[in-house]
C-alpha cells in the first residue's frame, strides 16, 4: 500500500509517529497524480482520445507551494511544535475559492488571469491545521452545472470509475481527485447539491454543512443564500476531521454562525442505538422533463438506488436505530422550480461585478465607451451558463414579474423549510434524528449525454436541493454500485447544526458494511 | 403554449445584462429560458395562504447565532499593490475606466 492510499487520519497519525514525513507523503501524492490525472484543464484546449482515459481533476497544480508547506510541517515536527490536526495531509481546493498568489479562475475565461490577493477562510484554516494544498481543481463555470462539463478549462474532469462518465458537479474536480486516490481530502461548495451529487457519482463522502457553519469569505459567490463550503473525503471520519477544522465563526463573514462547533470526532463511534431515522416516499419519486415536450413527469427511482437506501435502513435498524417509514416531505418536488428562480436572481446580482474594470478579463477589441467595453468583455469572458443565469435572474426579478416568480419562490422556500422543521421537531410526531434518502436520481451519466439541456441537468439535483433551500446539513456516502459498477450515493439529512449525528450514523453504516463485496471494487483508473 | 420570452423581450434582457450575443447563442439561450420557465410554472399551482412569509434564508438568523456587526472603522489594506495588479488598465496607481457614455435627456 502506498502512502497516497491512506486516509487523512491515518496519514497524520503516521506522521506524528515519525514513520513518514510530510514531504514523503507529498511526493507519493504527486507521483500518483502524474499517473492518473493527465493534463490540467486549459482555455481553448481540444480534447483528444488520450484525454478521455484520464481524470483531469486539476486546473492548477501548486506543487512548489505544496513542497514549501510540507517542508514547514516537517520542520515544525522536528522542532517539537504541534503542526496541527491535519498535519501533512494533502488536499485539493475547488477553484472557486480565492487562494493568495494562485490563479483563482472559477473555471471561467473572465477570471482566467485573476490572481487572488487574499486567501479564503476555509483554505486558510486547512493550511493552519497543517494540511498541504496540492492544487486547484476543476468545476462547472462559476459552479453552474452538475457535470463539470461547462468549465472553460478543458479537458473537463472525468469520473474515475469510468472515464466515459461525468464526475458530477459542480465540485467534480474535488470528488474525482478524492475518488481517484489523488488526495484524501478536498474543499468543495454545495449550492444545490454540488458537493453531495459528485461525491455520490465518484464513490466518496461529501458534506454540505448547515448554512453558516463554514465561512464563505473568499468564496467566489454563486447564490449567496444557498452557498455552503464543505468537505469531500474518502471516509466519514476524515470528513468529520476536516469539518472540525474549517467550521466556526469568522469576523470576515457576518453570515458565519457563532454557534459553538462540537467535537465531531469524540462521538463518532457512538453508534445509532435509539436514533430515529426516517424514510420518505417523496424521496423515492423523481421528476424529469419529457425529452420531447418538456412537460414534467413523475417516475419511480431506479430500483438499484432504492434498494441501496432500503438496505442501508436495514443495516441501521439491525444496529438499533428505529426506522420511521412514510415520513411526509410534500414540498420536495418544488425544490428545482424554486431553485430556478432564487439561484438565478442571486447569480445575476453576483455576476454584475465582472465588468472588465477592476480585475479579470478586459476585451482586446476596440471600443468607444464603457458600455461597449462591458458588452464585449462579458460576451468574450462568460460561457453560456453564466449568460443564461444572468438573463433568467433579470427576467424573474423584474418589477412586473417579481410577484409571480421571485416572491412566490421565496414563499415556497418557506414550505420546504417547514417540511424539515416538522420532521426534526423534538416535540413533534416524527422526532427524527436524520432522514435517509438517495443522494441522486441516477448514477453518473455519460459525458455529453445531458450537457446542453439545462432543465434535465438541473433535475440531477432534485434530491439534494431541498436541504440548500432549508439550510439544513446533508451527508452523502457510498452505498453500493449499480450494474455498470458505478457508485450509488445515499444521503443523510439532519436538523440545523446536527452534523455530528450525521457523522455518527454514517460512520456506523461504514463499519457495518465494511466487508460487503462492493467495497472491495476499486475505481477503474486504480485497477 | 406560446413562448413566454419572445425575441423582443429577449433582446431587451440581453441589452440590460450588458451582453452581446451571436445568433447561435441567442437562439440556444432563448430556448433554454423558455424551457426553464415551463418548469418554474409548476410553482403557480401551489396554494399559498396569505400568511406564508418569504424565506430569504433557510436557517433563521437568531441573534444568539449571529456575529455582532463590526465597528465601522476603516483599516489600511496591507497589500494594495496586489489589488491594483489585477486591474486591466492602470495609470499612476489609479484604475482607468473607459469613457462613460452620456445621453442628453429631452
Amino acid at each position: 500500500m502506498e502512502l497516497c492510499d491512506l486516509t487523512a487520519l491515518e496519514l497524520t497519525r503516521l506522521l506524528r509517529q515519525k514513520k513518514t514525513s510530510a514531504v514523503e507523503i507529498l511526493t507519493s501524492t504527486l507521483q500518483h497524480i502524474g499517473q492518473v490525472d493527465g493534463r490540467s484543464g486549459a482555455l481553448d484546449a481540444t480534447v483528444t482520445d488520450e484525454d478521455k482515459e484520464k481524470v483531469h481533476s486539476f486546473i492548477t497544480l501548486t506543487d512548489e507551494m505544496a513542497l514549501k508547506q510540507a517542508s514547514a510541517v516537517d520542520a515544525d515536527l522536528a522542532a517539537g511544535k504541534d503542526p496541527g490536526p491535519l498535519a501533512g495531509v494533502p488536499f485539493t481546493v475547488k477553484d472557486i475559492f480565492c487562494v493568495k498568489d494562485t490563479p483563482s479562475t472559477a473555471a471561467s475565461r473572465i477570471l482566467a488571469n485573476f490572481k487572488s490577493p487574499y486567501t479564503a477562510t476555509a483554505v486558510e484554516r486547512m493550511q493552519a491545521a497543517g494540511a498541504v494544498m496540492v492544487g486547484k481543481v476543476n468545476l462547472d463555470e462559476f459552479t453552474y452545472g452538475s457535470s463539470t462539463e461547462s468549465s472553460a478549462f478543458q479537458p473537463s474532469t472525468r469520473n474515475p470509475w469510468d472515464t466515459a462518465h461525468v464526475p458530477g458537479g459542480s465540485s467534480g474536480g474535488s470528488a474525482a481527485s478524492v475518488g481517484a486516490g489523488e488526495v484524501p481530502l478536498s474543499l468543495g461548495t454545495d449550492t444545490a447539491g454540488s458537493i453531495r451529487q459528485p461525491a455520490a457519482f465518484c464513490g466518496v463522502v461529501g458534506v454540505k454543512p448547515t448554512y453558516g457553519r463554514v465561512s464563505r469569505y473568499g468564496l467566489i459567490a454563486f447564490a449567496s443564500s444557498l452557498d455552503c463550503p464543505g468537505p469531500v473525503a474518502r471516509t466519514v471520519s476524515d470528513a468529520a476531521a476536516m469539518l472540525q477544522v474549517i467550521a466556526g465563526a469568522d469576523p470576515h463573514d457576518s453570515t458565519a454562525a457563532t454557534t459553538a462547533v462540537p467535537d465531531y470526532l469524540s462521538k463518532l463511534e457512538g453508534g445509532v442505538k435509539g436514533m430515529r431515522i426516517g424514510l420518505s416516499p417523496d424521496y423515492f419519486r423523481i421528476t424529469f422533463p419529457d425529452p420531447k415536450t418538456g412537460e414534467l413527469q413523475e417516475q419511480a427511482l431506479p430500483k438499484e438506488i432504492e434498494a441501496s437506501v432500503r438496505h442501508a435502513a436495514d443495516v441501521l435498524a439491525a444496529m438499533g436505530a428505529e426506522i420511521v417509514e412514510e415520513v411526509p416531505m410534500p414540498n420536495t418536488r418544488y425544490g428545482i422550480p424554486v431553485y430556478f428562480v432564487i439561484s438565478r436572481v442571486e447569480a445575476a446580482s453576483n455576476l454584475h461585478r465582472y465588468d472588465g474594470v477592476k480585475y479579470g478579463l478586459r476585451t482586446k477589441q476596440p471600443y468607444t465607451d464603457l458600455r461597449q467595453m462591458y458588452k464585449l468583455t462579458r460576451n468574450e469572458g462568460f460561457g453560456l451558463q453564466p449568460k443564461l443565469r444572468i438573463l433568467m435572474g433579470m427576467y424573474v426579478s423584474a418589477a412586473q414579474y417579481s410577484e409571480q416568480y421571485y416572491q412566490r419562490a421565496l414563499k415556497v422556500r418557506t414550505l420546504i423549510r417547514r417540511d424539515f422543521e416538522t420532521v426534526f421537531d423534538p416535540a413533534g410526531s416524527y422526532r427524527l434524528d436524520a432522514l435517509l434518502t438517495p443522494t441522486t436520481p441516477t448514477t453518473a451519466f455519460e459525458m455529453d449525454a445531458v450537457y446542453g439541456d439545462t432543465v434535465l441537468m438541473q433535475y440531477a439535483d432534485q434530491l439534494t436541493v431541498p436541504a440548500n433551500h432549508a439550510g439544513v446539513p446533508g451527508l452523502s456516502l457510498p452505498g453500493g454500485l449499480d450494474e455498470k459498477e458505478l457508485p450509488i450515493g445515499i444521503q443523510l439529512l439532519g436538523a440545523d447544526y446536527c452534523e455530528q449525528k450525521l457523522f455518527q450514523i454514517g460512520r456506523a453504516y461504514e463499519q457495518a458494511t465494511e466487508n460487503e463485496a462492493w467495497r472491495r471494487i476499486k475505481p477503474r483508473v486504480l485497477r | 403554449m406560446s413562448e413566454q420570452i419572445t425575441p423582443e423581450i429577449f433582446d431587451h434582457l440581453v441589452d440590460l445584462a450588458a451582453l452581446e450575443l451571436d445568433a447561435g447563442q441567442a437562439e440556444y439561450l432563448r430556448k433554454q429560458l423558455n424551457n426553464q420557465l415551463k418548469a418554474i410554472r409548476e410553482l403557480e399551482a401551489i396554494p399559498l395562504g396569505e400568511n406564508i412569509p418569504i424565506s430569504l434564508h433557510g436557517v433563521p438568523y437568531a441573534a444568539a447565532e449571529s456575529a455582532a456587526l463590526r465597528e465601522d472603522e476603516w483599516h489600511l489594506y496591507p497589500d494594495a499593490k496586489d489589488i491594483l495588479a489585477q486591474a486591466p488598465q492602470l495609470e499612476n496607481d489609479t484604475i482607468v475606466v473607459p469613457d462613460i457614455p452620456h445621453t442628453t435627456l429631452k
